[in-house]
């Protein structure tokens, strides 16, 4: 018998376990231009058709349509493991003739759930907290410009310090090999450019073998992927069944790493990288948020409680103190002082019963 | 080769009672020599043709143009370096070349847009380019007015205006609504779907049927305008052009590849190779007749005896009836009628 052996080593078995019985929320956000494959993407990406009632208004509808925020859910299941995804699309993005300021609507909206998450992190009841925070956001750029326009660097200044960004080309079967390398090369140098910071695929792990490291380095470059999305099966021009696009030309096959990205991108937002983007999104851009907004709550009193509680955060050995956000505390004090105040009125009353039955005893005594 | 009338002359002051006359009856005159005559004058003299692309950037225009006319005449050819930056506004940039075919000399201008819907706030960004169509008209209005005239004035008016729709497959935006309404009443608007090479073949026809519904509801015409049909024969050929064929979607190249042992313009992907003139893979080769072999001079009679004269008649009238004195700060030019 093994005197060494404890047992903990079954420790990541059992998280698995929960995990699985507990099941997985995902919100993942997309937005862009109309008309640049996105829900064409994301029903091939889940294989699911989770637009068929939309309706697409026209041109002169949308001159006066101003953006709106649409979630979608469902819930897939695969080899036991379920997984609830929201779908957040952004109807009206780039549409209108002026577009100023029109990605204030989705900056809200992400800054929102994370205010919600606050607040119930911050709550008395904390077992059953919804997290409906944008865990990562899709965002398309157009196969026909050349690299970000200024409505794409605008949005993306806005948003990337509050959400995961992975750059996507739509419909990137308007390129050929050639035209796909010089686009993504341009987005990425306007990245760098505009220092807008995009999600980082972490480094893989140094034990694992060379082959596996060069196919991550390779999925790494070819960010921005280029994709092309189909939810039609059709033959290939020979005997071969392929999701894609049949042309009269030839057919472009959606799972064929030679014509599009779209293997890599699902591999590494679905298969791989689901969970280090709910971390992510949790560890970096929530804290980041939330101190930013104790930081703004700051009065005397309230900084010291905050500062006190983000370095209780920090140290592993305390407990975090429950800390709620101010407007809570105070409304927990009023409401003390009024059962208070309630309290002391019955006591009184109650006295003042006393007192009179008492003071008519002597009467009825002394007669 | 189409036949090349020249620009109409002025009517004269009385008019000619017609007289016909069957020549079979009488023997052989010659009067259909005059379209010999004709012919060879126009091809001594050549011709103008101002053409101007308009739409986002990136969406093949300058391609597009090269193709049309087998040359590099457009703004990618020149030293225009492809890195630079969007401009802020829209720029106008004309480019001109001489072009030869058959004997026939044509100065090609290309009129390119730059900045046109490239920015967040893209309103009115069809107004400067309004402005320069009124200004050619201008021109030529001031060099009719003249006492000495130039025997063939120098025709800077826009004679056509490719509008390039992007292929997002659900209908048009905002903007392109915007700019066709504002400019159709001023210069012959044709609207293309660009890199069409995006779309499958069901795609492509319902996007069509969506884009003509559209601009019908919203009362824009687009050349050729229904009105100026001028016989049963133009009507029933545009008919079918205005009701099936437009707006054309095409692919430019000026790349030249080898396909079944001929070399064709096309541009090669890794699923095969789109042919620009295989009527099967896009409608460039439809755009290409249209444009050049069958309504070239259409287009021009248009511009000159419709949109031209609507631009005079207000000018006219603005100056209460009198043709119009310089309005140029630089030119004190006064004509007097």
């Amino acid at each position: 018998m093994d005197k060494e052996y404890v047992g903990f080593a079954a420790l990541p078995n059992q998280l698995h376990r929960k995990s699985v019985k507990k099941g997985f929320d995902f919100t993942l956000m997309v937005a862009g231009e109309s008309g640049l494959g996105k829900s064409t993407l994301i029903n091939s990406l889940f294989l699911t058709n989770l637009y068929e009632d939309r309706q697409m208004p026209d041109a002169s509808a949308r001159l006066t349509q101003t953006l709106t925020i649409e979630r979608r859910g469902v819930e897939i299941e695969e080899g036991g493991i379920k997984v609830k995804l929201t779908l957040v699309d952004t109807p009206g993005f780039g549409d209108s003739v002026d577009c100023s300021d029109c990605w204030l609507p989705v900056v809200h909206f992400i800054e929102e759930q994370f205010e919600q998450y606050l607040r119930d992190e911050s709550g008395l009841n904390r077992k059953n907290i919804q997290d409906s925070r944008v865990h990562c956001c899709l965002y398309f750029i157009s196969p026909f410009g050349r690299g970000l326009r200024p409505l794409d660097v605008a949005f993306l200044r806005a948003v990337h310090e509050k959400v995961n960004i992975i750059p996507v080309i739509g419909k990137a079967d308007a390129l050929n090999p050639k035209e796909t390398q010089v686009l993504k090369q341009k987005i990425r140098d306007q990245l760098k450019e505009e220092e807008i910071n995009i999600y980082q695929f972490p480094e893989c792990d140094s034990d694992e073998d060379e082959e596996f490291k060069k196919q991550d380095e390779e999925m790494k470059g070819s960010i921005p992927f280029a994709v092309v999305g189909s939810c039609e099966v059709v033959r290939d021009g020979g005997t071969r069944l392929v999701r894609g696009r049949r042309y009269s030309w030839g057919t472009v096959e959606v799972e064929n790493p030679h014509h599009c990205d779209f293997l890599n991108l699902r591999r590494m937002l679905v298969q791989t990288h689901l969970q280090d983007l709910k971390e992510v999104t949790h560890d970096l851009l929530y804290e980041g948020y939330r101190a930013r907004c104790l930081q703004s709550l700051a009065r005397p009193g309230a900084r010291d409680r905050a500062s006190r509680s983000k370095l209780s955060r920090q140290s592993a050995t305390e407990i975090p103190l429950p800390m709620l956000p101010l407007a809570e505390t105070e409304k927990l004090i009023r409401e003390k002082d009024e059962e208070l105040r309630r309290m002391q009125e019955m006591l009184e009353k109650m006295q003042a019963q006393m007192q009179q039955s008492q003071a008519q005893g002597e009467q009825t005594d002394a007669l | 080769m189409s036949e090349l009338v020249p620009e109409p002359r002025p009517k004269p002051a009385v008019p000619m009672k017609p007289v016909s006359i069957n020549s079979n009856l009488l023997g052989y005159i010659g009067i259909d020599t005059i379209i010999e005559q004709m012919r060879k004058k126009t091809m001594k003299t050549g011709f103008d043709f101002n053409i101007m692309v308009v739409g986002q950037s990136g969406l093949g225009k300058s391609t597009l143009v090269n193709t049309l006319f087998k040359s590099q005449v457009s703004r990618k050819a020149s030293s225009w370096n492809r890195e630079e930056k969007i401009p802020k506004t829209v720029e106008i940039k004309a480019i001109g070349h001489v072009i030869e075919e058959g004997g026939v000399k044509m100065k090609l201008t290309v009129i390119d847009t730059p900045g046109f819907g490239d920015q967040i706030n893209n309103e009115n960004c069809w107004e400067p380019i309004e402005k320069y169509i009124n200004e050619q008209y201008e021109k030529f209005l001031k060099e009719e007015v003249n006492i000495a005239r130039k025997k063939r004035i120098p025709d800077t008016r826009v004679h056509c205006c490719l509008y390039f729709i992007s292929p997002t497959g659900h209908s048009l935006r905002p903007l392109d609504l915007e700019f066709m309404k504002h400019l159709s009443k001023v210069v012959n608007i044709i609207p293309v779907i660009a890199k069409a090479d995006t779309m499958t073949l069901e795609e492509k026809s319902e996007f069509k049927q969506r884009v003509r519904k559209e601009l019908e509801v919203n009362g824009i015409e687009f050349y050729p305008q229904k009105e100026f049909d001028e016989d049963l024969e133009d009507k029933t050929e545009n008919d079918k052009i205005r009701q099936e064929s437009m707006p054309f979607a095409v692919v430019g190249s000026d790349r030249e590849y080898q396909v079944n042992g001929k070399r064709v313009l096309g541009r090669k992907t890794p699923w095969g190779i789109i042919e620009v003139e295989n009527l099967n893979h896009c409608e460039f080769a439809l755009l290409r007749d249209f444009v050049i072999r069958t309504h070239l001079q259409d287009l021009k009679e248009v511009t000159h005896n419709i949109h031209y004269e609507t631009y005079r008649a207000k000018r006219l009238n603005d100056n209460g009836g009198l043709p119009p004195v310089s309005v140029d700060t630089e030119e004190s030019h006064d004509s007097n009628p």
